[in-house]
């Protein structure tokens, strides 16, 4: 069971502090001063729930520190799912990344808020309150800008389209997983996946763009297992930029 | 300074006369600042206390969002979880600040719109301390806890103002800034007594960023032109030597007692309290000042390329042809 939940665990937290790390390139750069503001803020609690994860890593299953596991792994350590690998790109990207990738994580901790394993039940509670509002902000930007302009439209249709295959991803079986369901530990990524399609296909529809067909998606596997996009090894690399100088410094 | 009052000799003679204004008027409205009342937006005040303020907050708001870019670069290699978090939502806040600051000149009658236009055209300014590069970590604890010192005290002074929405923005950005003064001071602390790696590359810092900290409050006053109305109006509280006086008096002894130093051997407080230094070159300030700094050129197409490429959100959220409807169900 340790070691099914260490991977639940690794993955979430990996995702976290990557797509935390992607939001804050924003900050300077947004369309307007409250998308700055909006993307610094998603980015603070992001890297927040990376941390509390990589914490209970390290006081429950006996992993090194949370800034050991942060800024000391290797690209082939790291567990993230490729989506939130990938560059900021345009805002119109960055959104539907943040609209689609939100979504799972709120069902995501929703479910785990019921998990037999304490330490993430507790935080579950207390980070679904959180990501609540990154999906209202998906949310009501969305809909207006697949509702705006032509330009707008056409954009969110594209960024979808271009986003669907990785944030399929996302739901990556990993081995061992029937141990977590066995243990009701967390129910498992197809159960995750199914409310996922029913919850952003029900938005995507009403926003007036067209959900692509899951059945004809080149779904963009392979994160879960340590195997990456080619924009990981460079982010990690700038991230660790400094601490690198005098890794046995107090920083 | 962020929001500079620095005048030519016209703009400090066409200030002081001001034959134009209705004298029963400016009487009322002179007396109310002696009184020290504040003045609010729809309120009479004369053309060029408008103008002045406007310039004063424009720039103060460019200079928060122009200075978010050198430190946002390093949130991205921020060195652990504390420093990260910490990092991002300093920066952020000073986003914040530029927007609240923004909506503070925009009661006096310049949108927003307006305004990053003419940050964009090089027709209003911002502080010059932000047109050097944070070329290392150290530069990060140097400008937190520097650069947001010397920022404090201009601030702190300026909240002391005539008008009223400024006055109030600038006393939560001086409560914000004061906890990026104490994680500025952590961060030096902690590379000022870490390992000789850390020390050599503050110490580094500290010697880049002496010159444009010297600079931060404007030239010298018997260099400036002064304007009688703008202390009068309560616009400018205290001389630039005033504010870059308390700055080192405040400062200076908090990295000496470090074991740093600064590359000025004149560097030293007189028997009369007041600080010397040797000459900062204010040649260069005026270079700087006029678009020739290391980074004018960098910060400004920085702030052109988020204009354009967030031009078709800005366009679809203003001008939506197909408004969104609540579902029924």
């Amino acid at each position: 069971m340790s070691k099914a939940l260490q991977q639940l665990l690794y993955k979430m937290a990996d995702d976290a502090l990557i797509i935390g790390h992607r939001n804050s390139e924003w900050t300077g750069i947004g369309p307007m001063l409250e998308e700055d503001l909006a993307f610094s803020s998603m980015a603070q609690d992001k890297i927040g729930h990376a941390l509390a994860l990589y914490t209970i890593l390290h006081e429950h299953l006996g992993q090194p520190h949370p800034d050991k596991l942060g800024f000391m792994r290797s690209e082939a350590e790291f567990t993230c799912c490729q989506l939130v690998e990938l560059p900021i790109g345009e805002y119109d990207f960055s959104l539907m990344r943040h609209f689609l990738f939100d979504h799972a994580e709120l069902l995501r901790y929703e479910m785990l808020t019921n998990s037999s394993f304490l330490p993430l039940a507790q935080l579950a509670k207390k980070v679904k309150g959180e990501i609540k509002y990154h999906v209202l902000h998906a949310d009501t930007f969305l809909k207006q800008l697949a509702r705006g302009t032509e330009e707008s439209k056409a954009r969110m249709q594209s960024g979808l389209n271009y986003t669907w295959p990785y944030a399929l991803g996302i739901f990556e079986a990993t081995d061992n997983e029937q141990d977590l369901t066995a243990q009701n530990v967390f129910t498992g990524e197809e159960e995750l996946k199914k409310r996922w399609l029913e919850k952003v296909s029900l938005i995507i529809n009403n926003a007036g763009l067209t959900v692509p067909k899951v059945e004809e998606s080149k779904i963009v596997y392979g994160g879960r297992k340590g195997y990456h996009s080619e924009y990981l090894k460079p982010l990690l690399d700038e991230m660790t930029e400094v601490v690198r100088l005098d890794p046995s410094a107090e920083w | 300074m962020y929001g500079s009052t620095n005048l030519t000799e016209q703009e400090a003679k066409r200030m002081n006369d001001t034959s134009a204004e209705d004298a029963d008027k400016l009487q009322a409205f002179e007396d109310r600042i002696a009184r020290g009342e504040k003045i609010e937006p729809d309120d009479w005040m004369p053309a060029e206390y408008r103008k002045q303020l406007i310039r004063m907050i424009e720039q103060h708001a460019h200079s928060e969002i122009v200075g978010a870019l050198p430190e946002g670069t390093w949130i991205t290699r921020a060195p652990n979880f504390r420093r990260k978090l910490a990092l991002i939502a300093k920066v952020q806040d000073e986003i914040g600040h530029g927007q609240l600051l923004y909506s503070a000149a925009e009661t006096l009658g310049k949108t927003r719109e307006q305004m990053l236009d003419d940050l964009m055209n090089g027709k209003s300014k911002y502080s010059n301390v932000f047109n050097y590069p944070a070329v290392t970590w150290a530069d990060i604890a140097v400008i937190g806890f520097l650069v947001d010192g010397a920022a404090i005290v201009n601030q702190v002074i300026n909240s002391k103002g005539s008008y009223g929405p400024y006055c109030r923005a600038l006393e939560r950005i001086c409560y914000e800034e004061s906890f990026h003064l104490k994680q500025g001071h952590d961060n030096v602390v902690y590379l000022a007594t870490g390992s000789k790696i850390q020390r050599d590359m503050l110490q580094a810092a500290i010697n880049r960023w002496y010159r444009p900290l010297l600079h931060f409050f404007g030239p010298p006053d018997k260099m400036s032109a002064h304007s009688e109305k703008l202390m009068k109006w309560k616009v400018k509280l205290a001389s630039n030597d005033d504010m870059r006086n308390q700055f080192l008096d405040q400062y200076v002894p908090k990295i000496l007692e470090l074991g740093l130093t600064f590359p000025d051997p004149n560097l030293r407080k007189n028997a009369d309290g007041v600080w010397e230094f040797s000459d900062p070159d204010w040649d260069e300030f005026k270079r700087v000042i006029n678009g020739d700094g290391p980074c004018n050129k960098e910060r400004l197409a920085v702030r052109r390329y988020a204009e354009m490429a967030g031009r078709w959100v800005r366009e679809a959220l203003m001008n939506p042809s197909d408004k969104y409807k609540i579902p029924l169900a």
